[in-house]
């Protein structure tokens, strides 16, 4: 059988033979779907499981039910976890702010496209942060703001400001630390704008122009229309970076000062993997929390990809 | 093409726009280069509080040396190319594959199996963490650059199969058709027709993996720890905290972690900005 179904017998078709059209996907997909599924797709289903019990991560899971969620929630008589209601509020003040990547990735973008000597070279210099580990960025960016040693206040008061102490402050930690994210999120936004720049139709603009269109004008009616597609990517990869800031927070600040920077993604490691101990079943219960917030885009952007493949048919 | 050519302003917006153009660069910078100052100080600047001036004597060789001779970095950043190599070796591999059969066949479920790679590859990687680090340690793997590298196949397979299906879509399909009239095989069809089609999505895959795993910190500190087998995102935390307070040398040591993926872009640059706009162009 196993014989009969490798060699090819020119007058009775293997089956294999038969089959090829039919077969061939499956076992081309194969290692790819048993290694996605294994180490994402299950996974997931795993942290719902380990969601309702209390587990040290060695020994036996007890099952507790939805405890986890109920503390972590605030249901019932309890309030809700304050570690919690810091880090889903500033996962917030992460999105919006993030967001703000697009904007100046465009204004950028609008900047550096002209033809001069050189303009190259300036492209990649400006999109270099980019490729630089989170990590990387969140040192150079601690070190920039740091009270004594910093360039920030050396610049502050150079120009007859007070020097400021960012990472040191519970009110404006967050927003340095988001600072640090938007310069190589926005460096991707420009290079996103760049490439959809030079696929504009000039044709249309040259009409735009005729027309007597200018300025913000063209670019709200003319450009920007054009540019959607980039506009999504922009958004989906921001939406995505924003909700998975864990890196620079690590780095920069490790949750502190008196934990007012984190959030979900650094409070689950935190219950989970460190030295306030082994909490796997409250880590997962916040992981879920987390996956539903960002299934609500998932969802979004999946639901924009599916009607992009049905006009495409 | 928009904004206006400068060709067609005035003189005066042509000179001031090439100008302006360098201090923008250098504002935009301006934290990268303190730290590239930094690394090049003596630290005798630092204890003067002569940070942000030029340094007083030129120490880059004296700096960056000790980086490579006194500490574990060169250990880590070997780690960090054991674990990016296999990487991107195996998810462009498994992602070209998948893509050939999500781009090439029609079948019941091929939509739903791309669209499970793409959401895949959006989820939070904490939900995926206290079952994947428990996986790894049941399979002995904690803590060995293996088992770094096989979550890190499996996780960027998502974007790769993304990326390669619609890749394949954009090839001229006749080409297949007429290969399938002839008799060739389907495996060969895909060895010898289109494989060849998709050296640049197979370049520009390979460079973005290569950032995106140098760069991983996250699941580095999950899955390992020590410089076994700790890439040097992960190893930069003990170096600094060898040299604690010693910024002409932390600044070193991070300058040369982030080097690798840096001298690939510039290297790859075309390559590497065609994986990353795929799509930001219809």
């Amino acid at each position: 059988m196993a014989a009969a179904s490798t060699t090819n017998v020119p007058a009775q078709r293997s089956w294999y033979k038969r089959n090829e059209i039919a077969i061939t996907p499956w076992l081309f997909l194969l290692p790819a779907m048993l290694f996605f599924a294994v180490y994402v797709i299950i996974p997931i289903g795993q942290s719902f499981w380990i969601s309702f019990h209390e587990w040290d991560g060695l020994g036996e899971k007890t099952y507790i039910g939805a405890a986890n969620y109920e503390r972590l929630l605030g249901i019932g008589d309890q309030n809700m976890d304050r570690k919690f209601q810091t880090s889903f509020w500033n996962n917030l003040r992460w999105l919006v702010l993030y967001l703000l990547a697009i904007p100046l990735g465009l204004f950028i973008a609008l900047f550096l496209n002209q033809n001069v000597t050189g303009i190259r070279l300036y492209k990649s210099l400006f999109f270099f942060p980019f490729v630089i580990s989170q990590v990387v960025v969140g040192l150079v960016f601690s070190w920039f703001y740091l009270p004594r040693e910093g360039l920030l206040n050396a610049i502050l008061m150079g120009i007859g400001l007070e020097p400021v102490n960012i990472l040191g402050d519970p009110d404006t930690a967050t927003y340095g630390i988001i600072a640090a994210g938007l310069w190589p999120q926005t460096a991707y936004c420009m290079i996103l704008y760049l490439t959809g720049l030079n696929a504009v139709d000039p044709e249309q603009v040259e009409a735009a122009r005729l027309d007597g269109a200018k300025g913000p004008r063209m670019l709200w009616y003319v450009i920007l229309p054009q540019l959607k597609p980039a506009t999504f990517i922009a958004f989906v990869v921001t939406i995505i970076g924003a909700l998975r800031s864990f890196d620079l927070i690590s780095v920069m600040t490790n949750g502190g000062p008196f934990g007012s920077t984190r959030v979900l993604s650094f409070y689950m490691f935190e219950e989970s993997l460190s030295e306030f101990g082994f909490r796997m079943g409250f880590g997962a219960a916040i992981a879920v929390v987390l996956f539903f917030i960002m299934l609500f885009f998932i969802v979004y952007f999946l639901y924009s990809m599916w009607r992009d493949e049905q006009g495409a048919h | 093409m928009f904004p206006t050519p400068l060709e067609k302003r005035s003189r005066t917006a042509q000179i001031s726009y090439q100008a302006f153009l360098p201090i923008a660069l250098i504002i935009w910078l301006l934290p990268l280069l303190a730290v590239a100052n930094f690394s090049i100080k003596p630290e005798a600047d630092f204890v003067n509080g002569n940070y942000w001036g030029m340094p007083s004597s030129f120490e880059a060789f004296n700096n960056y040396g000790r980086v490579f001779f006194e500490s574990n970095m060169p250990r880590y950043l070997l780690n960090s190319l054991l674990i990016t190599v296999p990487t991107m070796i195996g998810a462009v591999a498994l992602s070209a594959m998948a893509g050939f059969a999500l781009g090439v066949y029609r079948f019941r479920g091929n939509l739903l199996i791309f669209f499970i790679f793409i959401a895949g590859n959006f989820v939070p990687f904490q939900i995926l963490m206290v079952p994947v680090r428990d996986l790894t340690i049941n399979l002995g793997m904690y803590d060995t650059i293996l088992g770094l590298v096989l979550f890190h196949v499996a996780f960027q397979t998502g974007f790769c199969t993304l990326f390669m299906r619609n890749f394949i879509r954009a090839l001229p399909f006749p080409l297949i058709e007429a290969a399938r009239v002839e008799g060739v095989a389907e495996w060969r069809i895909f060895w010898y027709v289109v494989l060849p089609l998709m050296k640049p999505a197979l370049a520009a895959l390979a460079v973005l993996i290569f950032t995106f795993i140098w760069n991983d910190y996250f699941w580095a500190v999950v899955l390992t720890q020590g410089p076994n087998a700790q890439p040097v995102t992960a190893g930069i935390t003990e170096f600094n905290s060898q040299f604690r307070a010693a910024y002409h040398l932390m600044s070193a040591g991070s300058i040369v972690a982030a080097l690798p993926p840096v001298i690939m872009f510039f290297l790859m640059q075309k390559h590497f900005i065609a994986g990353l706009t795929l799509g930001a162009v219809k």
